[in-house]
């Protein structure tokens, strides 16, 4: 034995805390195929959210409510400002706006039926409108993109709303794309385009820029279908105060914005993970831009990006949303990720949970696909039903903290019912750290 | 003959009154007056009538028209014909920027200079531009054609698809895998053809025009195409 072997002992191999697993294999990845990571959902790195924030239940200064006898209300109405036809709910969780093409024909008539059948709207989304999902959908909202994408004016007076995307949170500032794997036949006639190609979705809508000419548009479409729709706009946040004040400004009936952890069918990795801000450092904002404009609650505001439950749904509320919507949530209940689907995972070099390559078209549950053989088998009728059962319980969640905050309505809900647990939370939900009343940054 | 004078009418009355028209109706000449540059004046028309609109209009006049034919004595604003399905509209002066965006059928006639972004995302409307037009026109346009007797600003046919560009007069540039293509006898045949449908025939000589289309290049992303964008 050399006495260099002799002087050896063995240290614990570490690894870097930059340089993790995920970065050296995404640094090979790059360098192997030439091309960034193009991927499906919202930003999965763990960010402020609303686990963030605990509700102060009631006690000697607050009196509750009974939680199976006394009532506490869950509807909303949305679109009172100009639409001769307002949408009125009966729970305040929303099905988000995702694309038949994204998603197959089976997949938006379950999102339909659930949401029908718990008393919610649901969302088209780039690529038009399908006759499942209208015929499926109690109340459907019609998206009006920049890609206008099988956009008509028949489909328009078919909606119930209009919602105008100028962003989302997974890119704010992003267009979309659509690979060429997953255009069928069906996808690239409702897209007036050839199959197999990527189809590209702007980022800007090509006949206006900016809110004046925004402010002209609406009214475009109010003419269009007789001022009878409520016209959304969707911002992905950003900067939420001046956004929400100009989407106020351009007669907007209803401001929905998407925080960076709302999902989408195909966009890079790194515009997910580092273009936009967490939904609870953007809520407060926006809501103080309507109070500022005395529009608050006379223009909803409609929030997601990273909504689970009932929980969420009442922090959010009583943070000054009207109502949330759900998008990756609401394909979980569909069945996405589900482990009985495991070994397909794995074959996709995957697992439950962390399937993402929803672009690709190959999804074992049957769901951000084409292919005729994986989309059977979802149900639509079983799937949603599950979704029902979902909001269901979102709701019941929701009304329980609720009642135990003495609110006999959702809506009741404020900010002085919330404590954070975070100096980041407290100072980006603007809500005071638990046990004091301190607020980071003042209010 | 229906007229409205919209210095005593508003446009919601005058397209309130368009939306109602039913398939037989006896109602097929309409007459705008004093439109003094409105905005979105016959926006939304569902029905085989004539519409005049004495004067320029502001922005998205015959905004997703079906079926109406829509002369606009005048100039018209941002987004004449935006999304327009079928139907005519003929602009008899300029048109602004995103003429006929997003339009899925029919036909747009411009008889001055059209601005920027003529034919922004086309999807099957056909559009003929007896000027110029302005930078990025055809900007991804999918289908349809567009016809410019004289000439094209920057960036002609950005990342165009299937939209079919002819052009008589200097491109001061093309875009993203636009390319221009051989003007062979089938094209001067679709090209008369089209002229021929639109009463714009014998006007110009298709001889003169030059083809315009996608290289289909960037269709599916290669990232040794990168520097296109």
């Amino acid at each position: 034995m050399t006495s260099h072997e002799r002087n050896w002992v063995p240290t614990t191999p570490r690894k870097s805390a930059t340089f993790d697993d995920y970065t050296l294999s995404e640094i090979r990845r790059a360098s192997l195929t030439g091309i960034y990571d193009i991927r499906g959902g919202g930003s999965k790195r763990r960010l402020p959210n609303f686990d963030d924030l605990v509700l102060l239940g009631a006690s000697m200064s607050r009196y509750p409510l009974e939680g199976y006898r006394e009532k506490c209300g869950t509807d909303v109405t949305l679109g009172t400002r100009f639409a001769k036809k307002p949408i009125k709910l009966k729970i305040p969780v929303t099905i988000a706006g995702m694309s038949f093409g994204s998603l197959s024909a089976n997949a938006k008539e379950a999102l339909g039926r659930g949401a029908s059948l718990a008393g919610t709207s649901t969302t088209t989304g780039d690529g038009g409108m399908t006759p499942e999902e209208r015929g499926q959908s109690e109340t459907l909202v019609y998206q009006y993109l920049p890609s206008r994408y099988g956009m008509n004016p028949d489909d328009l007076r078919r909606a119930d709303a209009i919602e105008i995307v100028i962003g989302q949170g997974a890119k704010p500032g992003g267009g979309g794309m659509l690979l060429g794997q997953k255009i069928s036949d069906r996808v690239a006639e409702m897209r007036q385009l050839p199959k197999g190609i990527d189809q590209r979705s702007a980022c800007r809508h090509p006949d206006w820029t900016g809110a004046d000419d925004l402010e002209i548009k609406i009214n475009e479409l109010r003419e269009i279908t007789d001022w009878e729709k409520p016209i959304y706009l969707k911002v992905g946040a950003s900067r939420p105060y001046f956004d929400v004040a100009l989407a106020v400004k351009s007669g907007a009936d209803v401001v929905v914005l998407d925080g960076m952890q709302g999902g989408t069918a195909a966009t890079q990795e790194v515009f997910i993970e580092h273009v936009g801000i967490p939904l609870l450092s953007a809520i407060r904002p926006a809501v103080q831009a309507l109070q500022d404009l005395g529009m608050h609650r006379k223009v909803q505001l409609v929030v997601s990006g990273g909504i689970r439950n009932g929980a969420d749904v009442a922090k959010a509320l009583a943070l000054g949303a009207d109502a949330v919507a759900i998008g990756s949530a609401a394909l979980v209940a569909l069945g996405d990720n589900d482990p009985k689907w495991e070994r397909e995972y794995a074959k996709l070099g995957s697992t439950a949970g962390a399937y993402d390559d929803w672009h690709e078209g190959r999804d074992p549950a049957g769901i951000t696909t084409q292919t005729p053989e994986l989309s059977q088998r979802l149900d639509p009728v079983i799937a949603g039903r599950r979704l029902a059962n979902y909001l269901k319980v979102m709701t019941l969640e929701a009304q329980t903290l609720a009642r135990a905050c003495g609110k006999n309505h959702l809506h009741n809900l404020e900010p002085e019912d919330l404590a954070a647990l975070t100096l980041d939370a407290a100072a980006m939900a603007r809500i005071p750290l638990a046990g004091t009343n301190w607020i980071p940054g003042g209010v | 003959m229906s007229t409205f004078d919209l210095t005593k009418s508003s446009v919601r009355e005058l397209n309130a009154a368009l939306h109602t028209l039913k398939d037989d109706t006896n109602d097929t000449l309409w007459s705008v007056l004093n439109p003094n540059g409105e905005h979105s004046i016959a926006a939304g028309v569902d029905a085989a009538v004539a519409i005049n609109v004495q004067g320029s209009v502001g922005y998205f006049c015959g905004g997703m028209n079906k079926r109406a034919n829509i002369v606009v004595d005048g100039s018209a604003g941002q987004g004449v014909g935006e999304n327009m399905m079928s139907g005519r509209i003929h602009v008899k002066g300029d048109a602004s920027q995103s003429a006929g965006a997003t339009g899925r059928g029919g036909l747009l006639i411009v008889d001055g200079n059209a601005s920027a972004r003529c034919g922004i995302s086309m999807k099957g409307i056909d559009i003929i531009v007896k000027g110029d037009v302005g930078h990025l026109s055809a900007f991804m346009g999918q289908n349809g054609r567009l016809v410019v007797f004289g000439e094209a600003g920057e960036a002609l046919g950005d990342s165009i698809y299937e939209a079919r560009l002819f052009v008589r007069g200097p491109v001061a540039g093309l875009g993203a895998d636009c390319i221009e293509k051989p003007m062979r006898d089938e094209h001067k045949a679709e090209l008369i053809e089209l002229l021929a449908a639109s009463g714009q025939d014998h006007k110009v000589d298709v001889a003169e025009f030059r083809r315009y289309g996608s290289a289909r290049k960037l269709y599916n992303f290669n990232i040794d195409n990168a520097g296109a964008y």
